[in-house]
């Protein structure tokens, strides 16, 4: 296999990505893991770019690490005390863990084997056309018009109920 | 070697000289890297050496060269604003501002510059030293990487991202992370009280911004910086501002979100002095500090800039066929002009409330921004085309508009203020 800057930057986020997601399970201090977890997204965002889905990468940028995992290190930050908090890990959670994790990847491993796009894609340095175009236009002037207003409104509802529930008058 | 190959049949074929990142226009520079290397260097090399010449290495090595290059001259520019900023204060208090190094006091942020450099470099022994030493990286390169999408001209960008515009947002969302980092990993009530502020701040700030932005998209149909430049290319007029009432408010409440995106005041609650010390860089030195300190005038550069290439033509003139405020030094004047505003706020306006804050952003920017985007495009539905007609017709309103709101702020100063409430 040729050796070239692409497979390097390649592997340079395909390690990233896999190293950082298993600092994310193995620290024991959870603000570290967030941390590590904003890495892991990265690099996913990265290897959404060699997919050459760059909206999608931009995407996965923005909702999860601007957006989630600010919310998950607010909670932390919130709720627990400053520097003590660690993560406790027992022998049966560790292993029901590691089996859900096994399943989930051989049948992550299934469907990449049996997907004919991906097996049949033979790239011979073409660019494929940009995709943002093409997601508008599925979305909002095709198949898949329903389902984004269905999750619009679900979205409004959780907003809505999310208002309610930290209104002062409710909760008092 | 080939059973490795076929394993990795389904991945993309990864080879330089064809399709790198695919549709990020990476590959003109990367070329243009490889082919300074094949016929320029190469044949100027002796033989031996040449035959052996790596030029994958080599062309990673130009890449990091120009980045360095690039790293290296941005930080110039905040030397100057650093500067400007304190003459600029100095101006509006009647003083005279650093007079004593260089001439008019020019050299004093180098002197500064010097002095945090020899600085102690302290870090907090109860705080996470991992964090702590991470953060300020975290929030330089982030700054840094918004300016690799900014067209300063024509010729003079770092890449034609297809995605321009919503990876700049995606980027600078990231900064979020840096702040919270260093807030929290210093071990200080001040610094976690700021930065959960500025989290806040930033998150909330961060949709009237994004939905701004989405008038322009609409109007142009395209995220790519330099599709939305090239839109605006005939003159003043077809500046995207003045091409609907509609993105002449979006340029206002943009700009206003960008200056609570910088943490600048009015909007400095996550520095406020008054209050928490200097917010999520308080326990900072040296330079750590510094770095926080160069990006925060880079942000509000970029900022300035992605607004002048939003709704202020860009690089482009402010007369058709004529060479007015075009190209890279007018452009850099209506940065300029736009962060010299900035600076003029700040040493005008005092800091507003918490509850003030959050009340301009979700209860006045945000619903005002979304009839934005209703507006826009019912305007697209009515004038397809711009011709002179929507132009002369969306000027009008604009100024019947400006005019009307001039009236009414003049009848509502005029009144006496109800009193505030004091929630916080």
């Amino acid at each position: 296999m040729e050796f070239t800057l692409k497979t390097f930057i390649f592997y340079g986020f395909a390690l990233m990505t896999v190293a950082s997601a298993l600092l994310v399970v193995t620290v024991r201090n959870i603000v570290h893991a967030a941390f590590s977890l904003m890495v892991t997204l990265f690099g996913v965002a990265g290897l959404y770019v060699f997919l050459q889905a760059d909206f999608l990468a931009a995407t996965q940028v923005i909702v999860y690490v601007g957006g989630i995992l600010v919310l998950i290190l607010f909670g932390v930050m919130m709720t627990s005390g400053r520097l003590e908090m660690r993560i406790h890990i027992e022998r049966g959670q560790l292993l029901l863990g590691g089996a859900v994790a096994l399943a989930l990847f051989m049948l992550l491993l299934t469907v990449i084997a049996n997907t004919p796009a991906w097996k049949n894609r033979i790239d011979d340095g073409t660019a494929l056309p940009p995709t943002t175009e093409k997601i508008g236009e599925l979305i909002l002037n095709g198949p898949f018009l329903l389902p984004f207003e269905v999750v619009s409104v679900l979205l409004l509802v959780a907003l809505i109920g999310a208002a309610l529930i930290s209104r002062k008058e409710v909760r008092d | 070697m080939s059973d490795f190959r076929a394993m990795f049949s389904g991945f993309p074929d990864f080879n330089i000289s064809e399709g790198f990142f695919p549709n990020i226009n990476l590959q003109e520079k990367l070329n243009w890297a490889e082919e300074f290397i094949q016929n320029i260097l190469i044949p100027r090399l002796p033989e031996g050496v040449a035959a052996h010449f790596p030029v994958e290495l080599g062309t990673m090595l130009v890449m990091f060269a120009c980045a360095g290059i690039f790293v290296a001259v941005v930080p110039l520019l905040p030397l100057v604003l650093v500067l400007a900023e304190r003459k600029v204060a100095a101006r509006f208090q009647n003083r005279t501002g650093p007079m004593r190094v260089g001439p008019w006091g020019t050299l004093q942020t180098l002197a500064d510059g010097i002095k945090l450099i020899f600085k102690e470099d302290f870090i907090p022994p109860q705080g996470d030293k991992l964090l702590f030493l991470l953060a300020p990286y975290v929030i330089f390169a982030c700054s840094f990487a918004v300016f690799a999408a900014i067209p300063f001209s024509q010729n003079i960008l770092v890449s034609d991202f297809n995605i321009g515009i919503f990876y700049i947002m995606a980027i600078s969302s990231v900064i979020v992370m840096g702040v919270i980092m260093a807030g929290w990993s210093s071990n200080s009530k001040w610094s976690l009280l700021g930065s959960l502020r500025s989290a806040a701040q930033i998150v909330s700030y961060e949709i009237p911004l994004g939905l701004s932005i989405l008038t322009v998209v609409m109007l142009v149909e395209s995220l790519s910086m330099t599709e939305i430049v090239a839109s605006q290319s005939n003159g003043v007029f077809s500046w995207l501002i003045f091409r609907t009432p509609f993105t002449f408010i979006a340029f206002f409440i943009f700009f206003i979100s960008a200056i609570a995106e910088v943490n600048r005041t009015p909007f400095d609650l996550p520095e406020a002095e008054s209050e928490i010390v200097a917010g999520f860089h308080t326990e900072y030195s040296g330079m750590r500090f510094a770095l926080f300190f160069i990006a925060e005038y880079a942000n509000m550069f970029a900022v300035s800039a992605i607004a002048v290439t939003l709704f202020l033509g860009g690089w482009e003139g402010a007369l058709p066929g004529f060479d007015i405020l075009g190209g890279m030094p007018g452009f850099v004047i209506k940065t300029l002009g736009l962060v010299f505003l900035m600076m003029w706020l700040r040493w005008t306006l005092p800091r507003l409330r918490v509850d003030q804050l959050m009340n301009l952003c979700w209860k006045y920017f945000i619903p005002i921004a979304f009839f934005n985007i209703l507006g826009t495009g019912i305007w697209g539905l009515i004038f397809p085309e711009d011709t002179l007609v929507s132009i002369i017709i969306s000027c009008a309103i604009i100024y019947s508009g400006l005019i009307a709101a001039y009236a009414i702020a003049g009848r509502v100063m005029a009144q006496k203020p109800a009193p505030q409430p004091s929630s916080i």
